[in-house]
């Protein structure tokens, strides 16, 4: 576990495995969106309450637990960052950011399409709708303030304390559908006792919840490879790439 | 069902399709963007190592 850990701290080894494991990933990912779209769209039977409308939950969750999944990978590396001062979180960390960023906002646009037929409207200043927002504030944060720092070191400490102390919105997202009345529905799947969704609903949400957390690291890896190679230009490492 | 009821998505095809239509967006461009960072990096060290200055 340490080796592992202090391996894929050091750039050039994370730029070499991570662009092996690229391929892979995005064909893996293609696999499970695939099945995943399909599934969602044509085999799942209509929601009797909700009739075709409802197959908006199979981008809609993913986005939102990706959404959550994300910023909480953010808050570990900010740990990470501020104890052991590694490069490596630090880039995974300020990476990660437009991608989580844009899974909130594709979560928030979707369950507002998804509420305008159901609910009758676009918004509502609820408490889950409301956490969601504040978490795309955070994440537009984060960039914006990792930008703004010139001094990257500095930068990189400022937005680890900003993923972490943010990272209390989380359980307040989760847990917002039960602490407060809300339009938004409760849990489906994510429940202790038995998940009221039939599993021919719920086979393609988990097929899309599987493909977008694959994606994530796809995305991920390219966006930090990408990083990389900029930030070492001058290295050893990536002289020695370009050499020959 | 027929195709046309596929597309229609029961009166709500509007919403539903540009939730999908949206995810695809969002999906495209975190691949394509630091694909393209990545790239023209690429090229300018290479452009650089032919010279054979420092990349600065």
């Amino acid at each position: 576990m340490w080796k592992w850990f202090h391996q894929w701290g050091s750039p050039p080894h994370f730029y070499r495995r991570a662009g092996k494991w690229l391929p892979w990933l995005g064909g893996l990912f293609a696999v499970f969106f695939i099945s995943g779209l399909v599934d969602g769209l044509v085999f799942a039977p209509a929601d009797y309450q909700q009739g075709e409308s409802y197959r908006i939950i199979y981008v809609h969750v993913p986005a939102a637990w990706m959404s959550m999944f994300i910023y909480m990978v953010m808050a570990v590396c900010g740990i990470i960052v501020l104890v052991w001062r590694m490069k490596m979180a630090e880039i995974v960390l300020i990476s990660s950011a437009p991608i989580g960023a844009s899974f909130t906002f594709l979560a928030l646009v979707t369950g507002s399409l998804w509420g305008k037929p159901m609910w009758g409207t676009y918004w509502v200043w609820d408490a889950r709708l409301t956490s969601e927002l504040i978490l795309l504030f955070l994440y537009l944060g984060v960039i914006g303030l990792y930008g703004a720092i010139d001094e990257k070191r500095m930068a990189g400490r400022a937005v680890a304390i900003l993923a972490i102390v943010g990272a209390v919105n989380i359980p307040i997202i989760h847990f917002s559908v039960e602490w407060w009345n809300s339009l938004h529905q409760g849990p489906t799947v994510t429940k202790f006792d038995k998940p009221s969704i039939h599993w021919s609903m719920l086979l393609p949400l988990l097929l899309m919840a599987v493909a977008f957390q694959i994606y994530y690291v796809w995305a991920l890896f390219l966006k930090v490879r990408a990083e990389l190679l900029q930030r070492e230009r001058n290295s050893r490492w990536v002289e020695e790439l370009f050499r020959s | 069902m027929s195709l046309s009821e596929f597309f229609d998505m029961g009166g709500y095809a509007a919403f539903v399709w540009s939730s999908y239509g949206l995810a695809l967006v969002v999906l495209l461009l975190n691949i394509l963007l630091p694909w393209q960072q990545h790239r023209q990096t690429v090229r300018k060290l290479k452009r650089m190592h032919r010279r054979g200055k420092d990349a600065s």
